[in-house]
């Protein structure tokens, strides 16, 4: 079964880091080695495939309108939904990929007794999206902490607003609890639902659990099974100034933590995770409805047999003749 | 026909639930009533497409040529280096199933198939299988599937399962359009000779004779006399409807079913009708006698074929700009590809409304205009004299056609045009209409009888929507821009909603409309009591509320 | 269209953020080596290992604060067998002595908020701006 089986790769994985960082003669591999291969196959992978897309042309303006086109002066144009302008491009974009409009409008259809086709809200699936989606990037910079010295004070404030109900010492990231909540949603859905349950692959099931493993990790070293974070610091700060320090004890599950996100790391080039580039790129969402107005090219626009005109009144002569219609040639 | 057919309380049973078996397991059954007859090998043979042969989609032998998988793969390849959309839905699906309840015919079957997601996964794992290292290495574990000619079987079953009304796109966080994704699986199995012969004959007709019936040039025009004479008839307003006349200001396009099919017809009536009434200078043309574009369900290049003739003819006659009349996937052509495909439309004026001066800066680059565009101008101008209560047999409502709503955005222009000549109006629910439509469940060329239980339960949602307004508000009329809507809409609407009728925009305004010098009209263009003469007599059922 | 230009513009300022780190630390000469602190003459590790005390400080701390204040278990026997008193500024600081050159140094470093300081006074400071 994919989930189990996801479930079992990513709980091998954390093992074979919490190993690595208890025998001290492989943590130059896992605490080096590992995070500097995945991070060189991140950056190449994620380009590649970016490169790749922007190699393929779009040969054709083909947005999707959600909305009233621009026509006639005095019908109301849908800006956003419907955009004819780079400004309302932009706007629609930015909507788009901060908001999740589109998953805004997810409903569900009930099939009811009559037959009566019911479409009801659903925007449990948009909430957590959009919450694990923003809590995963203001964890991302809190740890930014880790990065940089000295310590901007934009990310001491993050952290600072992110813990502002000062539960427990430390206290308590609001971020860590949603993150943890919305990926918790997100796979109970899938595990639950009889359609999202058959339509998903193992790599759906990875994806999750390796996330869901780097925020337990993480939560845990936080909150229960504490970690020297100065030495955190110091490897982390060795690994981006190029001269590594290969750590001495941080505590093993902090090398569980780690080798998670390298494989998270070098996972995303070949997985579903490059949907973070991709939703830029989406030719139904990033072209303004301008198809009539302006003239889009395509590169590879080769010629067509066409039946001409001329063909056309050759074969048919007599029958135009006898109907009376104009002809080119008598 | 009907015997064979489930009666629509048995078809309204959709069981959700997904089967047990793995959905890599690409075994489909072709049972009668459910998929589409395959192309006669003449219609290939003339359009000089690959593998002409006999065959059927339910042999066990299709008869592929010998090397079908490198072509299949070769062809892959080229698309997904041309398309960028094409590479990037295969990449960036995470499989949410957000599309999933939003496709008409999963709503209709409950096969988990027709979830566009899994419609296009179809593609995806052989996409992956043969394109990404992950799947090359890891086979299925990273979603990878081998291409056999039972994957082909199941592409023709789903691919010719699918309207491209691209519904789901509007719901997918990525953009991501199954039209897409079918539109090329159909130019793969087009490279293969697998394609139905309710698509391949009207695009054959249409290459040949200029459209999709394949009327040829005189039956065009006794059909348009026949048109003039019935008109003269009902209004007593006799009209001018020239063909392939030089020096016309503006050239109309229509699909060529309102010259024959009915209820399209009566939309050419009130057309005519109105281009009378404001003495517009125009011409129609037998040889660019198809808006239509069956191409566009074959393959990108059929799709240009075909269309090429529409600038060829205005250039040959010398007209200053295009006006197009209601048909939805003609104005996807028309307005997402034509310009790219066959322009630049260099020798074409931008559009002015010869009554209003209404400039259509919107058009400036294609030249051509939607009939609803230049109408609502016109009656926002107040340049139509027009008596909606001739319309009072009718309480309408409005089907936006997929491809004018979600490929263009063609909204408020027919409603407007709707409130203005019938009194009686009223939406469908909020999910059902506008950006979130409901395609009438036979479009992209699967309008075939072969294909009618499919039909029925693709077109479940829209039909269902239609009863509910039935019900509360007493709609007897649903109006659409589409001509692929007005031939299966009403068998659509017998079967959910018996007794609903359906007509194009211009009907209902050729009704409304009055033109100088016509006798007191007694009929509609139907030859129907109008609303005005007989308000009891139209079929108004019981206890319709405003 | 060509907006490949755009693309890999995009792309750029990917490659760009994601590497911030490494710009930014160039920038600010960030030294590989770790905060010095200034360390008691002779040290005994009353309270646990050094080990314990870098990662769980703050809780033995948040202990001591809350068996005084609630349970009024005011004295604690360390390892070598000597009463303590449970007090920050008195037991921990009389060898700790700066806070500036001991407590904030990490903490400054890994940019982890104390709150210590939010009512505790800092005797030696306030003393030390007294004079």
């Amino acid at each position: 079964m994919n989930a189990l089986g996801s479930l079992l790769l990513v709980l091998l994985l954390a093992g074979l880091g919490f190993a690595g960082g208890q025998v001290a003669g492989l943590r130059p591999l896992f605490g080096v080695v590992v995070p500097y291969a995945a991070f060189v196959i991140f950056l190449l992978g994620v380009s590649h495939r970016v490169v790749l897309w922007a190699r393929a042309p779009v040969p054709f303006r083909i947005p999707t309108t959600c909305g009233q086109q621009r026509s006639l002066s005095w019908i109301k144009p849908s800006r956003l939904e419907n955009p004819s302008s780079t400004l309302g491009v932009v706007g629609r974009m930015a909507l788009e990929v901060g908001l999740f409009r589109s998953l805004f409008r997810n409903t569900r259809t009930e099939l009811r007794e009559g037959p009566r086709l019911g479409y009801g809200e659903a925007k449990l699936l948009w909430v957590a999206a959009l919450a694990f989606h923003w809590a995963f990037l203001l964890v991302i910079l809190r740890h930014l902490r880790f990065f940089l010295e000295p310590v901007p004070a934009v990310v001491a404030a993050l952290a600072s607003v992110d813990s502002f109900f000062e539960i427990g010492t430390p206290g308590l990231y609001a971020t860590d609890i949603v993150l943890a909540g919305a990926l918790g949603y997100l796979l109970l859905r899938r595990l639950l639902s009889p359609q999202a349950r058959y339509l998903s692959l193992f790599g759906d099931y990875f994806a999750l659990f390796l996330l869901l493993g780097l925020a337990a990790s993480g939560i845990l070293m936080r909150y229960a099974v504490r970690i020297d974070t100065v030495a955190v610091k110091q490897l982390a700060l060795g690994l981006v100034t190029l001269s590594p320090v290969v750590p001495g004890e941080v505590g093993p599950l902090f090398f569980s933590h780690l080798f998670l996100l390298s494989v998270l790391g070098a996972y995303c080039p070949f997985s579903k995770l490059m949907h973070m580039g991709g939703v830029f790129l989406s030719p139904t969402r990033n072209l303004a409805n301008t198809s009539r107005m302006k003239r889009h090219v395509n590169p590879w626009n080769y010629p067509v047999d066409v039946h001409t005109y001329a063909q056309w009144e050759d074969a048919f002569r007599d029958k135009l003749k006898a109907a009376g219609l104009p002809l080119e040639k008598e | 026909m009907a015997e064979e057919v489930a009666k629509p309380e048995d078809l309204a049973q959709v069981d959700y639930r997904p089967p047990a078996k793995d959905w890599r397991d690409p075994a489909v059954e072709f049972r009668k009533g459910v998929f589409c007859y395959s192309a006669a090998p003449k219609h290939l043979q003339y359009l000089g497409l690959p593998n002409p042969r006999p065959w059927h989609p339910s042999d066990a032998d299709w008869k592929l040529p010998a090397d079908w998988k490198r072509i299949i793969l070769e062809g892959m390849k080229e698309r997904l280096d041309r398309f960028r959309s094409f590479r990037l839905f295969m990449d960036i699906c995470v499989r949410c199933g957000a599309c999933a309840d939003k496709c008409h015919f999963y709503i209709g079957s409950g096969d988990p198939k027709n979830m566009p997601v899994m419609r296009a996964e179809l593609m995806r794992s052989v996409y992956r299988r043969y394109f990404t290292p992950a799947g090359r290495i890891l086979g299925p574990l990273a979603g990878g599937r081998e291409l056999t000619e039972d994957v082909i079987k199941e592409w023709f079953y789903y691919f010719y399962q699918c309207t491209e009304c691209r519904r789901c796109s509007v719901f997918c966080p990525f953009g991501i359009d199954t039209a897409e994704v079918t539109m090329m699986g159909r130019e793969l199995l087009n490279l293969v000779g697998c394609n139905i012969n309710w698509i391949l004959e009207p695009v054959a007709n249409c290459q040949r004779t200029g459209n999709h019936l394949g009327i040829q040039p005189h039956a065009f025009k006794d059909a348009i006399d026949f048109l003039v004479d019935e008109l003269a008839e009902i209004t007593g307003v006799r009209v001018e409807a020239p063909i392939n006349r030089k020096g016309a200001e503006i050239l109309y396009v229509i699909p060529s079913a309102e010259t024959f099919g009915t209820p399209h017809y009566y939309t050419l009536l009130g057309t005519l009708l109105l281009f009378h009434a404001i003495g517009l200078d125009y011409t129609l043309s037998a040889y660019a006698s198809e808006g239509g574009n069956f191409g566009l369900f074959t393959s990108h290049e059929m799709m240009k074929r075909l269309n090429a003739k529409i600038y060829a003819e205005a250039r040959r006659l010398g007209v200053k700009w295009i006006l197009g009349g209601e048909c939805g996937h003609m104005w996807r052509v028309v307005h997402q590809y034509m310009d790219t495909m066959n322009g630049p439309a260099d020798f074409l004026e931008e559009p002015v409304s010869p009554v209003t001066g209404t400039r259509f800066p919107h058009a400036r680059s294609t030249k051509m205009v939607h009939i609803c565009e230049f109408t609502a101008d016109l009656i926002h101008n107040g340049r139509l004299r027009l008596d909606p209560r001739r319309n009072d047999h009718w309480v309408a409502t409005f089907h936006d056609s997929c491809n004018p709503a979600r490929s263009m955005g063609l909204i408020e222009e027919p409603r407007f045009i709707l409130r203005s000549v019938c009194r009686r109006f009223h939406e469908m629910p909020e999910n059902t209409i506008k950006e979130r439509t409901f395609c009438c469940g036979s479009g992209a060329g699967l309008g075939t009888d072969e294909n009618f239980e499919m039909r029925m339960r693709g077109g479940f949602p829209r039909a269902n929507a239609v009863k509910h307004v039935r019900d509360r508000f007493g709609v007897n009329l649903v109006a659409c821009v589409c001509a692929i809507d007005k031939a299966t809409l009403p068998p659509l609407l017998e079967y959910w909603v018996p007794g609903m009728h359906v007509a194009g925009v211009h009907e209902l305004l050729g009704n409304a409309l009055v033109v100088e010098g016509e006798n007191e009209r007694s009929t509609d263009l139907r030859g129907e009591p109008t609303g005005a003469a007989g308000a009891s007599a139209g079929p108004q059922p019981e206890g319709a509320r405003e | 269209m060509n907006d490949r230009g755009l693309i890999l513009g995009g792309l750029l300022l990917f490659v760009g953020l994601i590497t911030l780190p490494v710009w930014y630390n160039v920038a600010a000469g960030t030294p590989s080596r770790p905060p010095e602190l200034k360390l008691p003459a002779q040290g005994k590790d009353p309270f646990g290992t050094a080990e314990y005390m870098r990662a769980s400080h703050m809780s033995l701390l948040v202990a001591w604060r809350d068996e005084v204040v609630r349970g009024g278990e005011r004295t604690v026997v360390g390892r070598d067998g000597k009463t303590y008193a449970k007090s920050l500024t008195r037991t921990c600081m009389d060898c700790h002595s700066s806070r500036a050159e001991f407590c904030d140094r990490c903490h400054g470093y890994t940019s982890a908020r104390v709150s210590c300081w939010d009512c505790h006074a800092d005797r030696r400071l306030a003393e030390g701006s007294a004079r």
